[in-house]
């Protein structure tokens, strides 16, 4: 099978500015991606680098973007990428940040491991450690981590995060379905503290954008997006939600529905922001001059609103506290 | 041919120009309408935070509308396309939680089976009706320089849409820049296309939800974009509602009309602004 790759290439030590190199290669119709990157190396030019470590999808080191999308080298095979996305494969490193870059497709995750360090991805219990017998856990208690455990720290989602784009301080989805992977397991004693701390206005759960980027890239079907669904039911669940915007907007959705059964778009900004509503008075003016603004007296309401009513009121499985 | 409307909140108040311009296109197209009127909000992406169980709750019941009428469910919102979607998906694949969800359903007399398609509008049409077609009952081509912006719930998760958005490729999707070739447009790539406008976090973190919405307006200006098409209301309240704000905010100076995807059949189709309800842009329309 002949295949076409463009390569990223860069070192900052020496280049003024990144370039591409074009490879033409003859490879087995099963190669993966990290065969390509391999044959390059080894027959072509020695001084293209890349990270590769297991080679079985375990390691997460060889994590690179491939025409557009973050994925692991070494189980990317070429004729699927070539279906997906034509003759030519194009090769960058997850993040081409000047700063990050060490050379070629190597970066430096420092930003990436600060965050997997801050939420204390480790089993946090006073546990015995010489105990007389194995210590089990039974099989609906792994079910329940629903694969969070299965995190490789590759980072394809943390670079994929759109929020992480605008706001530096956001933990991500690696470190937030990280926090999850512990707060969900029975074993840990930190959960409370776990919760408080991804509850966190400016960097927890609150700022993902929801843009579903990260169960698009993660190789391990992690699905971070739903982790951090999760966590945020467990925050209310557990009586750590602060009564702030981001709390009460989540919560006024039910209030909403109950008495509209559509949305009353209006008063959910007013339920959510309180007295801060005011900032948003210039759109407010734009919208009402353009026929945007519903008001109480020609709100729609859904048909039969009762019903949906009553449908809540059965199925709410909490409320928020505090 | 015949959809069950699932039209959304927006469509029915901050973007009334939605409805108009679908059902205008809707005629055109020979899709008969039923506007599921009994339908509550989907949730919009936050009701899960919330209540995980009772947004599937909600949402299969919405469903239920359109089952029961043995129609196509169609919506006109991302959000709500996804939302929808993750509950059936949901649901079909575990009977337990099915079980659950119709024990609180009986209650109200409906029962979630499982058995209706539930596709956006682009998508719908595009199925059901297809390019050549469209093609047909254009009046007045575009002429113009549109950059599309997807949005990011109508192409990912790709999983979850699988069957339902044609297979897209959420790398390189390529419906809408079909449809505007289709419609005799130019269709104009730039780097955010695929991005996201951060609406979801528009009360929590503004900047970055501003940050976001301005790099789209900025990319598709520079790359001599004359409008922007989205299939999505809520990506439309960011780029068109919030633009002036953002520009002011940003230090920017684009000024780019956002047109929402039924608009650009409906003039293409040869409908007047007044009948697509141009006049409720915050950014002018004029073409």
């Amino acid at each position: 099978m002949e295949i076409t790759l463009k390569v990223y290439r860069f070192n900052p030590k020496k280049d003024d500015k990144p370039h591409f190199d074009k490879y033409k290669l003859e490879l087995r119709e099963d190669a993966v991606l990290l065969d390509a990157l391999n044959e390059i190396k080894w027959k072509f030019d020695g001084s293209l680098s890349y990270r590769r470590s297991c080679r079985h999808g375990i390691c997460g080191s060889c994590a690179v973007k491939l025409n557009g999308k973050n994925v692991l080298a070494c189980k990317t095979p070429l004729k699927e990428a070539i279906e997906d996305f034509g003759e030519v494969l194009i090769v960058e490193p997850l993040s081409k940040n000047r700063e990050k870059i060490i050379k070629d497709l190597v970066i430096d995750k420092k930003d990436f491991w600060d965050k997997n360090k801050k939420v204390k991805p480790y089993l946090i219990a006073n546990i015995d450690e010489h105990p007389e017998k194995e210590n089990l856990v039974k099989p609906e208690e792994v079910e329940a981590l629903e694969n969070a455990d299965y995190c490789i720290a590759c980072g394809c989602c943390f670079y994929a995060c759109e929020s992480i784009r605008a706001n530096k301080d956001f933990l991500g989805p690696q470190a937030l379905a990280k926090t999850y992977r512990f707060s969900a397991d029975g074993r840990d004693e930190a959960k409370k503290e776990r919760l408080e701390f991804v509850d966190k206005l400016g960097i927890g759960v609150w700022d993902c954008v929801k843009c579903q980027a990260c169960i698009e890239v993660c190789p391990k079907g992690v699905d971070p997006f739903t982790k951090i669904t999760h966590l945020h039911n467990q925050i209310f669940e557990e009586g750590v939600a602060k009564k702030n915007v981001a709390a009460k907007h989540a919560e006024g959705f039910v209030h909403s529905i109950k008495k509209h059964g559509i949305l009353d778009e209006g008063m959910l900004v007013l339920y959510s922001e309180g007295i801060n509503v005011a900032r948003h008075l210039p759109e407010a003016m734009e919208m009402l001059k353009k026929g945007k603004i519903k008001f109480p007296w020609n709100m729609p309401k859904s048909e039969g609103v009762e019903e949906i009513k009553k449908l809540v009121e059965i199925s709410q499985t909490h409320e928020l506290k505090g | 041919m015949k959809y069950a409307l699932y039209t959304g909140c927006t469509a029915k108040e901050s973007t009334p120009e939605l409805l108009k311009s679908t059902l205008l296109v809707a005629k055109t197209l020979g899709i008969e309408i039923e506007v599921l009127n009994e339908a509550s909000c989907c949730g919009a992406g936050h009701l899960q935070d919330f209540d995980e169980f009772l947004s599937l709750v909600i949402n299969a019941r919405n469903i239920c509308l359109a089952e029961k009428r043995g129609l196509k469910m169609v919506t006109l919102c991302n959000t709500c396309q996804l939302m929808l979607e993750n509950t059936k998906r949901k649901l079909d694949v575990d009977e337990k939680l099915k079980e659950k969800v119709n024990q609180k359903l009986g209650e109200l007399g409906y029962r979630y089976v499982g058995n209706t398609k539930i596709q956006h509008f682009l998508y719908a049409i595009l199925e059901d009706i297809g390019y050549e077609e469209i093609a047909k009952h254009i009046k007045r081509p575009l002429n113009l320089k549109i950059a599309p912006f997807y949005g990011c719930h109508i192409i990912r998760p790709s999983k979850t849409h699988d069957g339902d958005n044609l297979n897209e490729n959420p790398y390189k999707p390529n419906a809408i820049e079909n449809l505007i070739k289709v419609l005799m447009g130019e269709s104009i790539d730039y780097p955010t296309k695929l991005k996201c406008c951060g609406f979801h976090v528009d009360l929590q973190n503004t900047p970055v939800s501003e940050k976001l919405t301005s790099n789209i307006l900025e990319d598709a200006t520079n790359a001599g974009a004359e409008a922007i098409v989205t299939p999505c209301p809520l990506c439309h309240l960011n780029l068109d509602v919030k633009q002036r704000a953002i520009a002011k905010r940003e230090n920017k100076d684009f000024n780019i009309p956002v047109l929402h995807l039924p608009e650009m059949l409906a003039l293409a189709f040869g409908y007047s602004a007044e009948e697509i309800g141009l006049n409720h842009h915050v950014i002018d329309v004029k073409f």
